[in-house]
């Protein structure tokens, strides 16, 4: 497509999730969004910050309220080749929780680090 | 005096509706955190602490469905709060003269 000047171009995405599980739609679709925006190879992250840190919460089971546990599916970010999920250390701890409730692998950051992460992006989503 | 059930089912990214509960609620009021106001109830949370300060004067509930959903049962809660399911849910509504919905 020769009017697409942007073709094969990679931009730096960043998803900023900040609400907890199953109350809204926000994180569901976030991450589906990020899934799809993986099959088209561009640099991706996640961040999980406020009561977003409860999305990766392991032992959940929303079977009672009749919603789906999609927090097993944030395990297929590695299968996508989506590997910087970033956590805000305070927030984890503003909910005496560690990186051992989590149910996937990611990388803790302090606020400092994350806003230095954000800034350097071409792109970022709220959910 | 008439007694309110305040349920709060907002977390604080959507307005913090627990704060403005907790301003409004009158002593022996019941406030029930169901929805993502359960992660409220976490006792390892900075903001356990303005919900310590009403222990005294409000009965504080979290609807037990919804703690499990989010995977917060393996937490240790305040002690103060009682999880109560669906039934319990109907029986303060029943108990109580009038809800508020925050």
């Amino acid at each position: 497509m020769t009017n697409c000047k942007n073709a094969g171009v990679s931009k730096r995405f960043m998803y900023v999730n900040r609400r907890a599980p199953h109350g809204a739609i926000y994180a569901l679709e976030c991450l589906e969004l990020v899934l799809v925006t993986a099959a088209f190879d561009q640099d991706q992250c996640l961040v999980f910050m406020d009561d977003g840190v409860f999305l990766l919460k392991k032992n959940q089971d929303p079977a009672a309220i009749g919603a789906k546990n999609f927090s097993l599916t944030y395990r297929a970010l590695g299968d996508y080749d989506v590997e910087k999920i970033y956590v805000e250390k305070e927030s984890l701890q503003a909910r005496g929780l560690t990186e051992a409730d989590l149910l996937i692998p990611v990388t803790v950051v302090s606020s400092k680090e994350l806003g230095e992460i954000m800034h350097a992006q071409d792109v970022v989503i709220g959910a | 005096m008439s007694r309110l059930l305040h349920i709060v089912s907002r977390g604080p990214v959507d307005g913090d509706a627990l704060a403005a509960c907790l301003r409004m609620a009158r002593p022996g009021d019941a406030v029930l955190l169901i929805e993502d106001a359960v992660c409220a109830a976490l006792a390892g949370a900075e903001t356990a602490a303005r919900i310590a300060e009403r222990t005294e004067d409000l009965t504080l509930y979290a609807l037990d469905a919804d703690i499990v959903a989010r995977g917060l049962a393996d937490q240790p809660l305040i002690g103060a709060i009682e999880r109560v399911d669906y039934a319990g849910f109907v029986d303060l509504v029943t108990a109580c003269d009038t809800t508020q919905s925050w």
